[in-house]
């Protein structure tokens, strides 16, 4: 049985189902200034209320599992990516405190939406930077990071960060679209448009340049006969985003543009995977160069086999019992507006 | 602008200053999620609204201090790796798992169950919803239970050999899991957290008691914690006691350092000293305020036991004796000052006074936040006291940082610094806010005047009619 594969495999797991979750939510921070009437940003919030500390335990369980399963890997990739890091802490710190606080206050409410706003704002531009550092390749000597304190600043790097808040954008739009009625549904679907052309293009800019940062990428994408099973990739892709774009045209079903949206996601997250593997830190540090001992790996995946699907588990109901919409506050059909 | 300054040292201020702000809230949610099971299942049991009344309040506050708790935590997960790495490289096989058990087996039980409990007491009814209020206390718990593991063994490892790439291999993970200071250590913390939470229950309860003594919410805050206190303050200086011996055993320099033991006593006993000015330079205590031969009957249970002073060690293994020497004595005073309020509680009892003893009251006010100061004065004595080493007596801390310039340390501090007193000031602000506002007897835990929101609020009618048509009232036994 190998392993650091089958740990690879979890640890990309709880990587995505963060972005995916946390997505969503830090794409309502992103979207918040845009909302136009006051009473949306409380039922915006109230959408992903339940949700967002469990969403955000993904973050943990991505690096803390870095951390267990990977430690040469986290002990290279932490100080390569110092500052990004940082600043999406301190991010996660102001809004995540934010989302409390706002509706503890009238007088600061403005002040803390902002925070949220912009602690969603710097997280997801923090994630698509570190992303693109990883792509891009990070030095490394002696198992230790050797490149400076500002490679991770470069124009790519930049272009994945900014995918990144668009795609979250997408994400929390059609989140909203599938979570809300009446203005700030409608609103929703103007956003969803908006961010899902931009989420296409950023994809397909960041896909073209991508194969020309390491050789490896290249060989991976066009030599044959890998060409054939890459090829669904970037097919599924297009159909991910005709199915996005005719359901927000015809409105037939509010699930499906977020289905569409999670489908570019995981998508996205595959072709990185297939242009990484076997590498976790390309081109050098291969997932088995950085592994954790065996035994270290066998007692985790003990406690992972049991208690991953029991967290599946009560996740899923936590969204099963706040399904459906989330109406405007209790005061607007009692005042029957 | 930080060129001159240690990386090093810098990197320790950081994690020292994150991980005490985080230490504040895990160290009162862990009380008070366990303090909240209890009411919660009081009112399903009794029927007293006033139970759930106390809940409601509580909740609110559970709330907030959660949240910052969770944001503030995230930050240490990150921080191993940042200013860490080599530390983090060469533990990874043995702490990352431990660390990752945590997340696994309590950190997503809180949080998943955290939503129903917050929102959920019209929404699933209130067996399913003191089930919730369950599993976040057992999740406040395990979360405990593997920080406080890979903490012990940092300080007392096991279980390991050395690999190559000077890696620490897990050999044997019961050993690892349960090393030789983790039992003393996981009991000592949680104690610390149910007592730190009590008081501040206590404290709150005694504010409104003052302003008006027939509120029954208050009395019910006043009282339980102070059979909180009554109870848990002894059994905590005992357990101190215990970790204290175990402590000698497995790490007698920082015994020696706490003490302010210098010398080693060959002839007769070791004296307790209460007070002093310890001097590393000259290896001596000044003005010292002394118990003679008390410091032999504590450590060793014989008059003239011999205790190793921190001469039996080399000076460059000393960790700093001022620190760790004063830290220590905050905590005991404040122990020491818990059990006399228990002690005095008990009299009133006694008298059937609880409710008019103002002075205990106004005691308990002041005595509040003192937990808290006790659990960081504790933290520090035991941390400063490990140094300079982060895996005792194998990996010293000056070699397990990062390749990470001064001036990214320090502007990553003076950034962590700003946010933190500026976030959770506010924070502190709306507890505070929340503890000023007396308990009402049909207390709701969220107000329903606000729009729906995630500390909480009657969820009721924001959701789908006919998912759950009978919106089930609680239903108490009689």
């Amino acid at each position: 049985m190998d392993l650091p594969l089958i740990w690879a495999f979890i640890l990309a797991f709880a990587v995505l189902a963060y972005v995916v979750l946390d997505g969503f939510d830090l794409g309502i921070g992103i979207l918040f200034p845009l909302m136009k009437r006051a009473e949306d940003h409380d039922t915006a919030i109230n959408t992903v209320a339940p949700f967002w500390d469990g969403n955000e335990t993904w973050l943990v369980l991505g690096g803390g599992g870095l951390f267990a399963v990977f430690p040469l890997a986290y002990a290279v990739v932490m100080p390569a990516l110092y500052a990004p890091i940082i600043a999406m802490l301190l991010a996660l710190v102001f809004r995540g405190v934010a989302f409390e606080f706002r509706f503890r206050t009238v007088r600061w409410r403005k002040t803390w939406d902002r925070g949220f706003f912009l602690g969603s704002l710097t997280a997801a531009f923090a994630q698509g930077i570190a992303l693109g550092t990883i792509v891009q390749g990070i030095e490394i000597e002696n198992r230790a990071y050797a490149g400076g304190w500002y490679d991770w600043l470069t124009p790519f790097s930049l272009l994945t960060g900014a995918a990144v808040v668009v795609g979250y954008a997408l994400l929390g739009a059609t989140w909203l679209i599938m979570k809300t009625e009446g203005p700030l549904n409608r609103e929703a679907a103007g956003f969803a448009k908006v961010a899902g052309f931009g989420t296409l293009v950023l994809i397909g800019v960041v896909s073209a340049w991508m194969p020309f940062l390491q050789d490896e990428f290249f060989a991976r994408w066009f030599a044959f006969p890998q060409i054939v099973l890459v090829a669904p990739v970037p097919i599924l892709v297009a159909l991910a985003a005709l199915v996005l774009f005719r359901s927000l045209a015809n409105h037939e079903s509010e699930r499906r543009p977020f289905l569409a949206s999670l489908a570019l996601f995981v998508l996205s997250f595959i072709g990185i995977g297939i242009s990484f593997y076997p590498n976790i830190l390309p081109p050098e540090l291969t997932i088995w160069d950085a592994a954790a001992p065996d035994s270290s790996l066998a007692f985790m995946l003990v406690g992972a086999v049991l208690l991953v699907p029991m967290i599946l588990a009560y996740t899923g109901y936590s969204y099963w019992i706040f399904r459906g919409k989330v109406r405007e506050g209790e005061g607007y059909h009692q005042h029957g507006h | 602008m930080f060129e001159g300054f240690d990386p090093v040292l810098l990197a320790r201020i950081q994690f020292a200053f994150t991980v005490s702000f985080h230490i504040i809230f895990p160290s009162f949610t862990i009380g008070l999620a366990s303090y909240l099971a209890v009411l919660h299942g009081l009112w399903m049991w009794t029927g007293r609204q006033f139970y759930i009344a106390v809940f409601q309040y509580w909740l609110k506050i559970f709330a907030v201090s959660f949240a910052m708790g969770v944001v503030s935590g995230i930050v240490l997960s990150y921080q191993f790796g940042t200013n860490w790495s080599v530390f983090a490289d060469k533990t990874g096989p043995i702490l990352g798992p431990l660390m990752a058990y945590e997340v696994l087996s309590a950190f997503f039980l809180e949080a998943g169950f955290l939503g129903v409990m917050l929102f959920g007491l019209n929404r699933v009814g209130p067996r399913l919803h003191f089930f919730a209020t369950l599993m976040v206390a057992l999740g406040t718990f395990g979360s405990a239970f593997w920080i406080l593991s890979v903490n012990s063994w940092m300080q007392t490892p096991a279980g390991y050999v050395i690999g190559a790439n000077g890696q620490f291999m897990p050999e044997d993970w019961w050993a690892i899991v349960f090393n030789p200071s983790f039992p003393y250590r996981l009991v000592h913390m949680v104690l610390a957290a149910y007592l730190t939470t009590a008081f501040v229950v206590g404290a709150v309860g005694a504010w409104h008691l003052l302003k008006d003594r027939s509120n029954e919410g208050a009395k019910v805050m006043f009282s339980m914690a102070l059979w909180m206190a009554a109870i848990v303050a002894p059994i905590q200086i005992f357990a101190g006691d215990q970790h204290g011996l175990n402590t000698l055993e497995h790490q007698p320099m920082k015994i020696a350092a706490m003490e302010g033991h210098f010398e080693t006593n060959r002839d007769g006993g070791m004296p307790l000293t209460l007070f002093g000015l310890p001097d590393m330079e000259a290896g001596e205590m000044r003005a010292a305020i002394e118990i003679p031969n008390a410091g032999s009957l504590i450590l060793t249970h014989s008059m003239n036991g011999e205790v190793a002073g921190l001469d039996a060690f080399p000076r460059e293994d000393w960790p700093n004796v001022w620190i760790v020497f004063f830290s220590f004595r905050v905590m005991v005073a404040i122990g020491f000052a818990m059990l006399g309020i228990g002690v005095w509680s008990l009299w009133h009892r006694w008298k059937g006074t609880l409710v008019e003893a103002s002075w205990l009251q106004r005691a308990s006010v002041a005595m509040g936040p003192m937990g808290f100061v006790a659990v960081l004065a504790g933290w520090i004595t035991t941390e400063v006291g490990r140094q300079p080493y982060t895996v005792y007596g194998l990996l010293r801390t000056a070699e397990s940082h990062s390749p990470i310039a001064a001036s990214a340390v320090g502007a990553s501090l003076i950034a962590f610094i700003v946010v933190y007193f500026f976030v959770f000031g506010a924070g502190t602000f709306y507890i505070l806010r929340n503890m000023a506002r007396p308990p009402e007897i049909d207390e709701q835990g969220p107000r329903p005047d606000e729009p729906i929101r995630t500390a909480g609020v009657t969820p009721g009618p924001h959701m789908d009619e006919g998912d759950n048509p009978s919106a089930p009232r609680p239903q108490p036994a009689e």
